[in-house]
């Protein structure tokens, strides 16, 4: 148990990626280190234990990385997915920056791999972590106690006493007892609030209760709502997520990557009353998986269900829980609870309008163009006739990833005021202000690599003024 | 394969495996997982069969305990692993000897050092057992009759032999692959067994204990390993030398026979001695408690060859060579009646399963 009657040089609070990147390099430059993850320590981790790979700037091959993938075709992969809801300083300055990360991961213990398969080819984009975001949070860890740094699990800062832009002491309870603990400098590297549903019901409702939290539940962004009570700048729009379709029979929490269901192109999608809503067929997968969470949490109930025929099911990654089959479209709507007359009449009216040449055109590897005819919403690409049985259908729900909302910070991870001061001694990093960089969209890997970078540079600052 | 409680467990992880594929960098299971959407039993004592035990995939794992979907594929496949011992034995009415193996193997190792002493005690006379010997050509035949040593270990090491390879078979039968079996696969396989990749880990090594990765059981298990097979060396240049060369044992201290013996005993002994000190420290999480027994019994098993080898070497010239003899050849004996009957048929198996790995990897097919 460490003393924390003795103020620290500097104070981090969470305990994932982007909080260990600045508790390690705070320590590296001499800094004594107090790290506050608010998760047991076997969830520890935040998001972070649920990433995968980290999205990198590249010249050349190196070990990991196919090609290249330079800054300028970088941005314009963020500028698309944002839709122009970023800074391109600061989202120019990750860029480059997660260029030169690589020494210091595998120094502090990370260990990559060559990406092998998955659904989406990223090996050119995106280094792979052995083991995935876990095993990156562990080695984060064994580095962290080697150096060093001490660290509370099961323990949570509460409010950070902000005084003129200055945090002057931090509120903790540590395994349910409080605590008052001084730091010279604060990293809030804490997260977003996605979990916080009594916080997500002010701008959703009681659609809520429908959603499902894909990542860790600790993140109920106490720091984040504490900050912007204070004075501190908000950035991002408070009521987006990030939302993505999961199978329903997903967990509350946690579930990660395994409930991810990517039957929506190659099957028609109906909501509780056996409808269709959305083009199922608009893009590919990889850059519509996105716009599926909001959909469904559209539709009443919050719920949809995926529904195809025999001949699709190989063409996609399936869930981690089984496929619903039944030999008739009827039973089939009996097994997902629908009404099997509203749903056999959807798949007719949505057979009658396939093109008659569907079965020769199709194909899964590109925009094929299969469209139906006459049909309100159309299907635009992947239009088959859903004729052979066994008929195959998943339960969708909306499952969130993460949250928009942050505080605002400069180019050196110093939180910004509302008056547009920098704070005095606050500095933050990853999700908690992942906001400025992608103001809406997704771009995978990206939440790791502004970790990785803010994480990196708040602690080096956050050192270099706690010995000024 | 039978359906099991624990087929039916490892089936339910393999599956969120292959949804999350996360640790196909670990080792060669999730590759071969990958290739795969539906599992049989048959599939899982392969997957079983494959695994080393790293435990890599279970620290780096999100849904590890205490997650609600507890898994912990190093423990559930080392279940199924058990398991497949007793299934693929041969005769089949001798499964029954795995279910307490620990109990199976320190019996045969008692009972295998009494039945020596008794023997040499009631068939020699005193002065033949107890006096001492010069370490002269034939001076543990006065001891134990060369006819004898010959006919009970060509009789229990052949039996065993046959025994292990109904086993492979069996275990193919259930457990293997139509892919082709080409010269790269075998080589690759070969490869495999013999440099321990998949306890590498990707490059780290095992999780002995915590999240920490060390090489330590890959290389303590090659000292244990190439310690046995230059034991196994060290036999056969002996029959060669008495065999062909018509030279009777104990040979001189500079011989192929006891130089390959005394390097392979303290390999034996380094190895095995590591490998239970790791198991007392080891992380009760990733492992099958209830597997322990055979473990160490094993271990034990080929500490005392080792041990009661290397005892024999140093008092081969005086008053304690007969039991020395006596001891040592009744543990060799206990080695070779359970060597198909104890957690010793794992390198068949395992060898087996790479070699599938290797094949279907070569072609991408499962099925």
């Amino acid at each position: 148990m460490p003393d924390l009657s003795k103020p620290y040089d500097v104070l981090v609070a969470g305990g994932g990626n982007a909080a260990l990147c600045a508790a390690i390099t705070a320590r590296q430059n001499g800094a004594s280190v107090l790290l506050i993850e608010s998760a047991p320590r076997a969830f520890r981790g935040g998001n972070s234990r649920h990433t995968r790979n980290l999205r990198a700037m590249h010249t050349g091959p190196t070990g990991v990385l196919t090609e290249a993938y330079l800054e300028d075709e970088y941005w314009d992969d963020l500028k698309r997915v944002t839709g122009g809801n970023t800074d391109e300083a600061l989202a120019r300055m990750t860029i480059r920056a997660s260029a030169g990360v690589f020494g210091w991961m595998k120094e502090s213990g990370v260990q990559f791999q060559p990406s092998l398969t998955g659904t989406l080819n990223l090996s050119r984009t995106n280094a792979f972590f052995l083991g995935g975001g876990k095993a990156l949070v562990n080695a984060y860890y064994l580095t962290a106690e080697r150096l060093g740094v001490d660290i509370l699990y099961d323990s949570e800062v509460l409010a950070l006493h902000l005084d003129n832009g200055t945090v002057r002491q931090a509120d903790i309870t540590h395994k349910g007892f409080p605590r008052t603990v001084t730091a010279r400098c604060v990293v809030a590297a804490s997260g977003g609030f996605q979990a916080n549903l009594d916080w997500m019901r002010q701008y959703w409702g009681d659609a809520v209760d429908n959603f499902v939290i894909r990542g860790t539940p600790y993140n109920r962004g106490r720091i984040l709502k504490n900050l912007l009570d204070q004075g501190v700048a908000p950035v991002g729009d408070p009521t987006q997520c990030h939302a993505v379709a999961l199978d329903a029979r997903a967990p509350k929490f946690d579930g990660g990557i395994t409930t991810r269901l990517d039957s929506v192109p190659y099957s028609i999608v109906v909501n509780r009353d056996g409808e269709r809503f959305y083009d199922e067929g608009e893009d590919v997968w990889p850059k519509r998986y996105a716009i599926w969470g909001r959909l469904i949490a559209q539709q009443p109930g919050q719920i949809a269900y995926s529904v195809c025929d025999a001949k699709s099911v190989p063409l996609f990654m399936p869930s981690v829980f089984p496929a619903m089959v039944a030999p008739t479209l009827e039973a089939l709507a009996g097994k997902l609870g629908l009404d099997p007359a509203k749903l056999v009449a959807t798949v007719e009216r949505y057979n009658q309008a396939v093109a008659e040449d569907a079965a020769g055109r199709f194909n899964n590897t590109k925009l094929d163009g299969c469209a139906t005819q006459g049909l309100e919403p159309p299907k635009t690409n992947w239009a088959r006739r859903i004729d052979k049985a066994p008929f195959t259908g998943y339960p969708l729900r909306p499952g969130i990833t993460f949250t928009y909302l942050g505080v605002r910070v400069n180019d050196r991870a110093r939180v910004l005021m509302e008056d547009g001061r920098p704070a005095g001694n606050l500095f933050a990093s990853g999700e908690i202000m992942a906001g400025n960089i992608l103001g809406k969209g997704y771009l995978a890997g990206f939440g790791m690599t502004i970790g990785t970078v803010f994480g990196r540079i708040a602690g080096e600052e956050a050192a270099r003024h706690a010995r000024n | 394969m039978q359906e099991t409680d624990a087929i039916a467990d490892a089936r339910r992880e393999i599956e969120v495996c292959n949804a999350c594929r996360y640790c196909e960098g670990f080792c060669a299971v999730f590759p071969a997982v990958e290739l795969k959407r539906e599992f049989s039993a048959g599939d899982l004592s392969y997957l079983a069969n494959l695994c080393h035990g790293c435990r890599g995939c279970y620290y780096a794992c999100q849904y590890a305990p205490p997650h609600e979907w507890g898994i912990n594929v190093p423990r559930s496949l080392a279940l199924v692993r058990d398991q497949s011992y007793a299934e693929y034995a041969w005769p089949p009415r001798l499964a029954g000897a795995f279910a307490r193996n620990g109990v199976t193997v320190a019996a045969s190792i008692a009972a295998g050092i009494a039945l020596m002493l008794l023997l040499t005690i009631g068939f020699v006379s005193d002065a033949a057992l107890y006096g001492a010997h010069k370490v002269v050509p034939g001076s543990f035949y006065q001891v134990i009759p060369l006819w004898m040593m010959q006919l009970v270990g060509v009789a229990t090491f052949g039996f065993s032999l046959v025994a292990l390879g109904m086993g492979a078979a069996r275990f193919w039968r259930d457990a293997g692959t139509p892919a082709p079996i080409g010269p790269r696969a075998v080589l690759t396989a070969v490869h495999d067994a013999l440099s321990l990749k998949n306890l590498g880990g990707g490059g780290g090594g095992c999780n002995d204990n915590s999240e920490r990765f060390s090489l330590r059981r890959r290389y303590l298990h090659h000292a244990m390993m190439y310690g046995f097979l230059l034991c196994f060396a060290a036999t056969c240049t002996g029959f060669y030398d008495h065999a062909i060369l018509g030279l009777a044992a104990p040979y001189p201290f500079l011989s192929a026979p006891v130089l390959l013996g005394t390097l392979g005993g303290i390999g034996l002994l380094v190895g095995t001695f590591g490998l239970f000190a790791m198991k007392l420290v080891a992380d009760p999480g990733p492992t099958a408690r209830e597997l322990l027994g055979a473990d160490v019994a094993l271990l034990a098993l080929l500490f005392f060859a080792a041990l009661t080898g290397i005892a024999l070497l140093a008092l081969r010239g005086t008053g304690g060579m007969g039991i020395a003899l006596a001891v040592h050849l009744g543990v060799i004996l206990a080695l070779f009646v359970t060597l198909p009957y104890s957690k010793m048929v794992h390198g068949v198996y395992r060898a087996a399963a790479l070699l599938r790995a290797a094949a279907e990897h070569r072609v991408g097919v499962g099925g």
